[in-house]
């Protein structure tokens, strides 16, 4: 029974990850076909001469950055006021947000931002982008850093106002402090989330703003590439860790 | 408290409001409306959308995606299960069996999506190799199916029904397990009346979970059924794009959405934190 | 008779102790054999291999003279109630205790449950679920899912180390009267000496994973064989290299007569415990000896000099 279930869970893990070790190991081939001709950086090094990914790629980065900084602000101080009172509208919106399909989402931000350009004369491009993506990671950062804030007592604030803090030099000095590596661990999670985004992302940015998903996408819809195998595996590894990492922050 | 509380959930609240709430009202008032000559919206208000949905045509396309994520949970449910009991037996190694299962759910959905359009393409890895060993003459069509979908589908949301099992399954108590051996049941006895029956919220959860984002899947039939699958995902996206249909796709991603708060209702709220 | 359930020479090793060291007993059919000893002494493992939840490193289990190693736990006819209960939340008392029947495909379910369930007078509380019950129903339900498949041995796991004091000694005389009228045999593990020294037919008291001593409970606790075994089973004052148990100790003002030891001492204190007095002296030799004494034999004071005296039939030697 136990060699059974041995045996299955190494089958279902190798379900997980084969294809994706395949996808890296085959960015490897020197040859542009799917047939193995040695081992060779060149799709490495054609990614990294290609102009047009160079440039989604810095685009990625800096959208990523903004909204992460952002979502975790705003999603670390409604996680700590969450957790001194519930409000049932807040995390019933946060929550339902983080269930709404990617594309029902995308044609939603698409139809607002096409009303508000009516109305106020904006443009997509990289704003509506960071703005679409802090709407999506909010409810990340909340989760994470709400579970941290559940492992916490009362009693340690009170305690310093017992002491004479504010309810500001209170949540400044003591819940803060204490919070950061589940703040650490949400914004890595904002992260990765902003920067793999194609759908919202695809529908809501500008033509001056292709991001590396829909370069990827675009790619892969044109067909074979080892360049896109290369660049996946790139993205593979640094989010790879960058998860592990914020799984590591949240366990501490 | 109460004014600081104000100010700290002050943003969230705006956000939420301006670049949630709003454009999903938006696009319920969108649903209500007629198009017009070139994509254009405007009077009169009309419930035309939503009976739209009703034609054979679009029909077809519900109950198709309907039957994918219901595939797609039960296909899921029956191979997350064992996996799920593996890592409760784990002892130590506990810890990283569930990071090895929740580390490519956060890894690039996109990327991920792509890895099995290199395996099963026309020159693809699989074809490929068939092909070396003289197998086969020709590739076989193995992409732009729904098979090939509802594996996609399978392989993306297969945590979403592991960690909630797993949870479940760790929350018992072990020892019920060798009450009901002891008890005289046989290991399948042991499955389906005392570790199926109190894990229940688990595989109830992760149903959830799986069934939600298949039932509105974009990217995975786009990608991997090619232009020759057509689910709701695709169909919202179709209307907003190239049929610039936008009053019918708001009905159709509003309906969606019911659909979705629908299930969630069902879905104790704790449960969406074991996901992270 | 031969026994019901035999271990010969059973051994548990984990990679980081040996938890079962050689165990080897005995059980005849109808009676209360009682395994004590202190946490960690192998007495649960011992249990664990006979009820087939873990396999023995060595050694045999056998049951009514035919080897069970191999045997998993759902193909032994042995019943264990765990310390916890293990009732299934998700079933009913009734649906707890029919649990084992269906398994077995047997006949008379309706017949079989409503009779164990009114031995251990739980009748009318089929339809509760075990969190609308109290401990001591828990208890009951657990008994009663075992005894219902009439096993050849019923394996009990501290089963009452979760009931509040009170509780605790009203269902240790339910047990004792549960075995009588059933006549089956329980094989009961405890760390409470009183426990099994009250319960038991036998007792056999483990220690590091061995068994030190086994025998009818007046024997082990009046002829220890080994200093573990009589500490572990009551306190006990050594006096010149013999073992005397507090209450076969006596004080008394003057030299005692005929047929008793006796040595010089000095009280120490005396401290009332309500049942008893107890007196702690210093003999001369600077050894300390403590006295259980009824309280008609009256108070001694500190520093008052007395003759600390006994019956050479309860002196406890050891080899």
């Amino acid at each position: 029974m136990r060699r059974w279930l041995s045996l299955y869970a190494a089958l279902a893990l190798a379900f997980l990850y084969l294809p994706l070790a395949t996808l890296a190991a085959f960015s490897f081939n020197a040859s542009r076909f799917t047939v193995w001709e040695g081992f060779s950086l060149r799709w490495y090094a054609a990614a990294l001469r290609d102009p047009q990914l160079i440039e989604a790629c810095w685009n990625s980065l800096l959208i990523a950055a903004a909204a992460t900084l952002l979502s975790t602000a705003i999603g670390t101080l409604a996680a700590y006021g969450l957790w001194k009172r519930g409000s049932a509208l807040l995390s019933g919106a946060l929550y339902l947000s983080l269930v709404t399909p990617e594309i029902v989402m995308g044609v939603a931000l698409l139809a607002f931002f096409q009303f508000a350009f009516r109305w106020f004369g904006w443009r997509l491009g990289l704003h509506t982008v960071i703005m679409a993506h802090v709407a999506f990671s909010i409810a990340f950062v909340v989760i994470v850093v709400a579970a941290r804030l559940r492992t916490f007592s009362s009693t340690l604030e009170e305690a310093a106002m017992d002491l004479g803090a504010s309810e500001w030099q209170a949540f400044r000095h003591v819940t803060l402090p204490l919070l950061r590596p589940g703040i650490a661990a949400a914004a890595l999670l904002a992260l990765t989330v902003s920067f793999d985004d194609y759908v919202i992302t695809s529908l809501v940015a500008g033509v001056d703003s292709e991001t590396l998903p829909m370069v990827i996408y675009a790619m892969a819809r044109r067909g074979a590439s080892p360049v896109i195998n290369a660049i996946s595996t790139l993205v593979l590894v640094v989010f790879g860790a960058l998860i592990v990492w914020s799984a590591r922050l949240r366990e501490t | 408290m109460n004014r600081l509380r104000f100010w700290f959930l002050a943003p969230a609240r705006l956000w939420m409001a301006l670049l949630f709430a709003a454009p999903l009202a938006i696009v319920a008032a969108y649903s209500l409306l007629t198009r017009g000559a070139y994509g254009g919206l405007g009077a009169p208000w009309t419930l035309e959308n939503y009976r739209r949905l009703w034609d054979p045509l679009y029909a077809a396309i519900v109950g198709r995606s309907i039957l994918m994520a219901g595939a797609a949970t039960a296909i899921c449910l029956v191979l997350a299960f064992p996996l799920a009991l593996f890592m409760t037996r784990a002892g130590p190694r506990k810890n990283l069996y569930l990071q090895l299962v929740i580390l490519p759910f956060w890894t690039s959905f996109l990327v991920r999506t792509y890895a099995w359009q290199f395996l099963l393409r026309d020159t693809g890895l699989i074809n490929s190799l068939l092909q070396g060993f003289g197998l086969i003459d020709g590739p076989l069509p193995l992409l732009y199916n729904y098979g090939t979908v509802l594996l996609g589908l399978v392989y993306s949301y297969l945590p979403f029904m592991v960690l909630p099992i797993y949870a479940a399954l760790e929350r018992m108590d072990h020892t019920l397990v060798e009450a009901a051996a002891d008890l005289g049941a046989r290991p399948w006895a042991t499955l389906t009346r005392v570790l199926v029956p109190l894990s229940a919220p688990g595989l109830w959860a992760g149903s959830v979970l799986v069934f939600i984002p298949c039932l509105g899947a974009y990217l995975t039939p786009d990608l991997l059924g090619g232009g020759r699958t057509v689910l709701l995902g695709n169909l919202v996206q179709n209307q907003f794009t190239t049929a610039r249909d936008w009053p019918f796709g708001a009905a159709v991603s509003l309906a969606v959405m019911a659909a979705v708060i629908a299930l969630v209702v069902l879905l104790p709220r704790r449960r969406s934190g074991e996901l992270l | 008779m031969a026994p019901v359930l035999e271990l010969r020479n059973l051994v548990k090793h984990y990679p980081a102790h040996r938890a079962v060291d050689g165990v080897s007993l005995a059980v005849p059919r109808g009676r209360f054999y009682s395994l004590v000893g202190p946490s960690g002494c192998g007495k649960t493992t011992t249990l664990r291999l006979v009820a087939g939840f873990e396999p023995p490193t060595s050694g045999e289990v056998l049951l009514n003279g035919e080897c069970v190693n191999h045997r998993r736990p759902y193909e032994r006819s042995v019943s264990t109630v765990f310390q916890n209960y293990a009732l299934f939340p998700h079933l009913t008392v009734w649906g707890n205790v029919e649990f084992g029947l269906r398994r077995r495909g047997a006949k008379d379910i309706e017949k079989r449950v409503g009779q164990a369930l009114e031995l251990v007078q739980l009748t009318g509380k089929e339809g509760r679920y075990p969190a609308q019950l109290s401990g001591g129903e828990r208890q009951r339900v657990a008994l009663a899912r075992s005894l219902v498949l009439e096993p050849d041995v019923l394996l009990l796991d501290e089963p009452l180390a979760a009931l509040d004091p009170n509780l605790r000694k009203q269902m240790r005389a339910e047990l004792k009267a549960l075995q009588r009228s059933t006549g089956a045999t329980f094989l009961f593990v405890t760390h409470d000496q009183e426990e099994a020294l009250s319960l038991s037919d036998q007792v056999a008291v483990m220690n590091l994973g061995r068994i030190e001593q086994s025998g009818a409970p007046e024997e082990v606790y009046l002829r220890p064989r080994t200093r573990f075994v009589a500490g572990f089973l009551g306190s006990l004052n050594w006096i010149g290299g013999i073992g005397l148990r507090p209450e076969a100790t006596r004080l008394m003002r003057s030299a005692p007569g005929d047929g008793m030891r006796s040595a010089r001492a000095t009280v120490v204190e005396s401290v009332f415990l309500g049942n008893c007095i107890q007196v702690r002296a210093r003999l001369e030799t600077g050894e300390e000896a403590v006295a259980e004494l009824p309280r008609h034999n009256g108070s001694f004071a500190s520093g008052e000099a007395v003759h600390l005296c006994w019956n050479p039939p309860d002196e406890i030697h050891f080899p």
